[in-house]
Formats: C-alpha cells, sequence, structure tokens
C-alpha cells in the first residue's frame, strides 16, 4: 500500500493520484487503442456502445453523482442530440465535425433551460419534473412529423469526416473511444476545479452551501447544462450506432436506464459511469449465456431480461449502494492492507430521517 | 379546435371526472407513504397492477364471487405491502432518499416482470361489480365509473379524518417528523412504518380493482402511476386533500386536452403539472416551510 503524504492542497487535486495510478490509466488506453487488432467485429461495435453510454453517463454522473439533483430525463437531451446532429446532417448537410457540437450544444442549452426552470425543486419533485420532461419531449419528437419523421424515425446516414468515411467497426470504436477519453478528461478536471467543487458542495449541503457564498442556482443549472451537453454529444453518437432513431428509443424507460446505470456502476465516480456503461451494455450478452443453462420454460418466457435487471438492481440497493466501483475499491482495499482488513471501515453513516418537507 | 356542445362537453368533463377518481386513489397511497415515512414508491402504478392481476386470478380463473375476491385480493395486497416494507424497504432507513427512489424503481421493473411471466404479456378482463350505466340527461356515465367516484371520496374521507383526529394517524405524523424522536416517544415505529406501506398497497389494490374493468388488465397499466406522480404534486405531495384536487385537476383537464391538442394527446397531464410548479414550486396545497439550519 502506497502512502502519500501531502505536502500541498494541489496535491488533493492532481489529475492522477500518483505516478502508479498514471501508469495503469495509460496502459489501459493503449491496450484499448491496440484492441481493433485482436477483437472482432461483433465486440468493437459492443465497445463502442459502452463508451457512448459511458459519455451519456457521464454527464447524468456530473448532474446526479456531483451536484445532487436526481434526473429521469436524461433521454430527453440524449434524444434532443441525436435528432438534432441526424437532421442537420440529413437535411442540412452540415458537415459531421460541425454538426455534432452544434447537436450537443443545442441539448445544452435546453437543459440549461430546464436547470434554470427546475433549479428550484428538490428531490422528489425533481425527479418527476424531469420524467415528465423526458416524457413530453418524446411525444413532441413524435408529433412533429413533418419535421422529425414522428413515429416513423429517420434513417442516420454514416459517418463522414472530412471525407474521410468512418465506415467500419474498427474506425468508429476508435472515434468513439477518442470522444469517451476527452469526455473523461473534462469531467475529471470539472471535479478539480471551483465549479466542480461547488456543486459537490450542494450535493452534501445546499445549505451550508450557500452559507458559504456558493451560487447555488447558477451552479445548479450549470451542472443542468454539462449534463446535457454530454447526453447531446452520446445522442449524436448513438444515432449512428442505432443506423435508425424513433422516438420511442428515448422514451422514458431510457432514462430510467440510464439512472440506473449510473447507480450500478457506483454513484458519484467518474469510474462508476464506465463500470455501469459496460453492466447495461454487457448484460444481455450475459444474461443470454445464463439462458443457456436454465431450464427452457424460465429462459423462454418474455419477462425473463427485465425480471434479472430489476432483482440486481434490487440487489445493488440493499448489499453494494456504492455499486461495481464501490465493490472494486473495496478488493483493492482488501489486498492493500491484507491481514487487517475491516469490514467496518467502509459501513456507511445513518442519519435518522428529518422531515425534507422543511426546506 | 373544434367547438364543443355542453352535452359533449358534460360527458367529457364526468369522464374525467373518474379517471381524476382513479389517479388519485393511486395518488393517495403514495402520499400514504410520504407523509408517513417521507419514502417515495415508484413502484406504486406497479402495486395497482399487482392488485388488478391478483384480483383477476381469484375472480376470473379461480372463479369465486365478485365481492369475496375483492376482499382476498385486499387482505393479499396488504401482506404484500407490509412484507416489502419488512423484508426490503426497512434495510434502507438512515440512508437517503435518493436510495429508495432507486429501489422501488427496480422494485416496480421486477414486479411487472414477474407479473408477466406469471400472467403473461397480453390484455385481460376483469369483471366489473356493478354493469350498465347511469344517464343523467344527455350524459352518460357507467355505474362502475360512479363506484369508483364514490370509493375514492369515502376513502379520501376516511383517511384525512384518520390522520387528524385518530391515535394511529398522528403517530404516523410524528414518525415523519422525526423518526429517532418518535421512538424514544414510545411509538412502535417499525410496525407502524410496515403498517403504512400495506394500507398503501390496499389502496393501490382498490384502484387495480377498479380500473380492470374500465381499462383491460395488463402488465403496462402500472404506468398511469406517473400520472397519479404528476397530479400528487400538483396538489402538494405530502397532503391527501392537496392530491385527491391535484388527481381530479389533472383527470378533468386531460380528456379537454387531448380533444384540443390530438397531436400532443397524453402529455397534458405532465404540460399542466409543469404549469403549476412554475408557479407554485411547492404545489397547491403544500407543506413545505421554510428550513432552519
Amino acid at each position: 500500500m502506497r502512502v502519500i503524504f501531502r505536502k500541498s492542497y494541489v496535491q488533493d487535486i492532481q489529475l492522477f493520484r500518483d505516478r502508479g495510478q498514471a501508469f495503469w490509466y495509460l496502459l489501459f488506453a493503449a491496450i484499448a487503442l491496440a484492441a481493433p487488432l485482436f477483437l472482432d467485429g461483433y465486440f468493437l461495435d459492443e465497445l463502442s456502445f459502452v463508451f457512448i453510454y459511458a459519455i451519456a453517463g457521464l454527464g447524468l454522473m456530473v448532474l446526479t453523482g456531483f451536484s445532487g439533483q436526481v434526473s429521469f430525463g436524461q433521454a430527453a437531451f440524449v434524444a434532443i442530440g441525436a435528432y438534432t446532429h441526424t437532421i442537420l446532417l440529413t437535411r442540412y448537410s452540415v458537415p459531421w465535425l460541425l454538426s455534432l457540437p452544434i447537436a450537443a450544444l443545442v441539448a445544452g442549452l435546453v437543459g440549461l433551460a430546464v436547470g434554470r426552470i427546475c433549479g428550484k425543486m428538490h428531490g422528489l419533485y425533481l425527479a418527476i419534473a424531469t420524467l415528465s420532461i423526458a416524457i413530453v419531449t418524446e411525444r413532441l419528437i413524435g408529433g412533429a412529423g413533418d419535421f422529425t419523421g414522428g413515429h416513423g424515425g429517420l434513417s442516420v446516414p454514416e459517418i463522414n469526416i472530412l471525407g474521410l468515411a468512418i465506415d467500419e467497426s474498427w474506425k468508429v470504436y476508435l472515434l468513439n473511444f477518442v470522444i469517451f477519453v476527452g469526455c473523461t478528461l473534462i469531467v475529471r478536471n470539472l471535479t478539480r476545479t471551483r465549479s466542480g467543487r461547488a456543486m459537490i458542495a450542494i450535493r452534501d449541503s445546499e445549505v451550508s452551501a450557500r452559507a458559504l457564498g456558493t451560487n447555488v442556482a447558477f451552479f445548479k443549472a450549470y451542472a443542468f447544462f454539462i449534463s446535457a451537453v454530454f447526453a447531446g454529444l452520446a445522442g449524436g453518437l448513438l444515432a449512428h450506432a442505432f443506423f435508425y432513431i424513433t422516438p420511442e428509443t428515448f422514451g422514458m424507460g431510457e432514462s430510467i436506464r440510464l439512472l440506473l446505470m449510473i447507480v450500478v456502476g457506483g454513484i458519484g465516480t467518474i469510474h462508476g459511469a464506465v463500470f455501469g456503461a459496460f453492466f447495461i451494455v454487457l448484460l444481455p450478452t450475459v444474461l443470454s449465456w445464463v439462458k443457456i443453462v436454465l431450464p427452457s420454460a424460465v429462459a423462454t418466457s418474455g419477462g425473463f431480461d427485465s425480471l434479472a435487471f430489476g432483482v440486481i438492481l434490487l440487489g445493488f440497493i440493499l448489499f453494494e449502494p456504492d455499486g461495481l466501483y464501490g465493490r472494486w475499491t473495496k478488493i483493492h482495499h482488501y489486498f492493500n492492507v491484507f491481514p487487517m482488513y475491516k469490514k467496518r471501515s467502509f459501513q456507511r453513516q445513518k442519519t435518522f430521517l428529518k422531515t425534507e418537507r422543511l426546506r | 379546435m373544434t367547438a364543443l356542445s355542453f352535452a359533449d362537453a358534460m360527458q367529457l368533463f364526468v369522464v374525467g371526472l373518474s379517471q381524476g377518481c382513479l389517479y388519485s386513489l393511486i395518488a393517495i397511497g403514495l402520499v400514504l407513504v410520504y407523509k408517513a415515512t417521507e419514502q417515495v414508491n415508484f413502484a406504486q402504478g406497479e402495486f395497482m397492477m399487482l392488485g388488478a392481476f391478483v384480483g383477476y386470478q381469484f375472480i376470473v380463473l379461480m372463479g369465486m364471487p365478485y365481492w369475496l375476491g375483492a376482499m382476498l385480493t385486499l387482505a393479499f395486497m396488504g401482506a404484500f405491502g407490509y412484507g416489502v416494507e419488512a423484508l426490503v424497504v426497512r434495510r434502507l432507513t438512515g440512508q437517503p432518499v435518493f436510495t429508495v427512489f432507486i429501489l422501488t424503481l427496480a422494485l416496480g421493473i421486477a414486479l411487472r416482470a414477474v407479473a408477466g411471466i406469471i400472467w403473461g404479456f397480453g390484455n385481460y378482463l376483469l369483471p366489473a361489480p356493478v354493469d350498465g350505466n347511469l344517464t343523467l340527461g344527455p350524459v352518460i356515465i357507467s355505474w362502475a365509473s360512479v363506484l369508483s367516484i364514490v370509493v375514492t371520496a369515502v376513502v379520501a374521507s376516511a383517511l384525512y379524518l384518520f390522520f387528524r383526529y385518530a391515535r394511529q394517524g398522528i403517530a404516523m405524523q410524528a414518525l415523519s417528523l422525526n423518526q429517532l424522536a418518535a421512538f424514544y416517544m414510545g411509538i412502535p415505529v417499525k410496525r407502524l412504518t410496515s403498517s403504512i406501506w400495506a394500507m398503501s398497497a390496499i389502496f393501490g389494490g382498490i384502484a387495480g380493482l377498479l380500473l380492470g374493468p374500465m381499462t383491460l388488465v395488463s402488465t403496462q397499466m402500472g404506468f398511469i402511476g406517473f400520472k397519479a406522480f404528476a397530479g400528487a404534486i400538483v396538489g402538494g405531495f405530502g397532503s391527501i386533500p392537496g392530491a385527491v384536487i391535484g388527481c381530479l385537476l389533472i383527470g378533468v383537464t386531460e380528456p379537454f386536452f387531448d380533444i384540443m391538442f390530438p397531436t400532443l394527446k397524453g402529455i397534458g397531464a405532465y404540460l399542466i403539472m409543469f404549469l403549476v410548479l412554475l408557479i407554485r414550486p411547492q404545489g397547491l396545497l403544500a407543506q413545505i416551510y421554510a428550513k432552519k439550519v
């Protein structure tokens, strides 16, 4: 176990904790870059999905994990991003490199407006308000049939960057990977700066954050903006991954899936978004392997997948609320302090209920 | 917008009223849990669906008389709600409210899948306890809708009185203000919390039994729970009269909205909710006060 003596505050907010950590991340990045050499198209496509969902998850992590605003409406921003991007590409033949940032920005501005309105709300009210945004967005896209293709959907053209067609799995994979790494660095840097720490302060106690002079309304809206930009970006990439988008793709269920994703991954951590994305993308594959072993009566009934999803989630909330990343840190810690591991060191503090109505 | 004749408007109003009553039965279940334990049950719509399916099992598949089947359903729902609290939700006592959101969402997903596995994913017909229609001049309303209005009125006023006057009801409110203090004052916190979930599940069951004959019984029927949420928010979560008023408002305006804006069908409830939240973020009849540090 490496013990780091901190001699200055700057050490607290370095990009990597120490050289060992930097080494591991760079090694993983190198492996991920080399992956097309030894993986076939199917796995590369799956990994592309993981990266895209991780981008959306990072956005939701900023909103829910860092600034503490539970949003059930993330899919709305994903949808806005996906539709803006596709419409710009097909209808106005905007170049790809321009249309993706515009799509992200449009989603971000809608997010900013929503954040400005919803900043006053708390917990449950915010959850339902954002949920209704997801439902309303889905319906509006479906209703504006002339412009968005309605419920029939839109087909998405291939990626074409400055005349270079990104048409094979490994090219798409690398593109998604590069964007994902960029997004991760942005979120990591956000947590190191004043704004990120302000968001975390708001999450932990809004009253004390305000007492310390944090502009609560501003940072709440800012968190909404960032999260919607990421969602829009993910939406644009997701549209290409799906080839064909319909409003139903980005319905309420998708919002809830995104939220559950970051919970399973580990809420409030950057790793959590990535682990959650791996979980949600690879779960159907793993379940299809599990089904081979199960008796056919159970395996063929239509509800098996969602039942497994629900039960796994219940298990996480009850037994591992810190998610996959929490489990990983515990295993890591176990080997670090090998004979001295105490379960108690990770016990969560209980706070007995005092009413939320008083605010 | 098409012009509505007075009779048509009255017809829509009555239909909306009975629909709003069903929303408020679900919302009452939600508010009950929220009022007493500050937890939010996102699976309330699925509780309603389970109630409808259990009723279908007893009344249609096992051929029991309606009222016996209904009573057994409610008993089952009570036991189910009690069990859910005692076995699952209780483990999260002392954790942030957010975890309960996620837990109940997951519970809802699991319940929908279980119901689908047991009863199938089709649509099933649950008989109504009373047949026929009531004709009031130009307005025709089915007795089943009248029944739902009556049941809601009775349940809501009984609950209001319960929280206002009954010893247990007041104990439940004490629970919501400060669990620890309530425990020190000798309130059986665990038992009371479980009973509240049982009550809430029973109201879900009642709503399911009433809704089953109007729409068909299916695994998707739980989604109207989200409209009940919208209604409860309009009225102010945590207040039973507020939830009922909010749900009635949503139920009554919804059919008119659908007729005026056919392309936006189905989202009227949420737009109304947004409008109310913009003007009064805490709902119409709120129980929110300024927080002291």
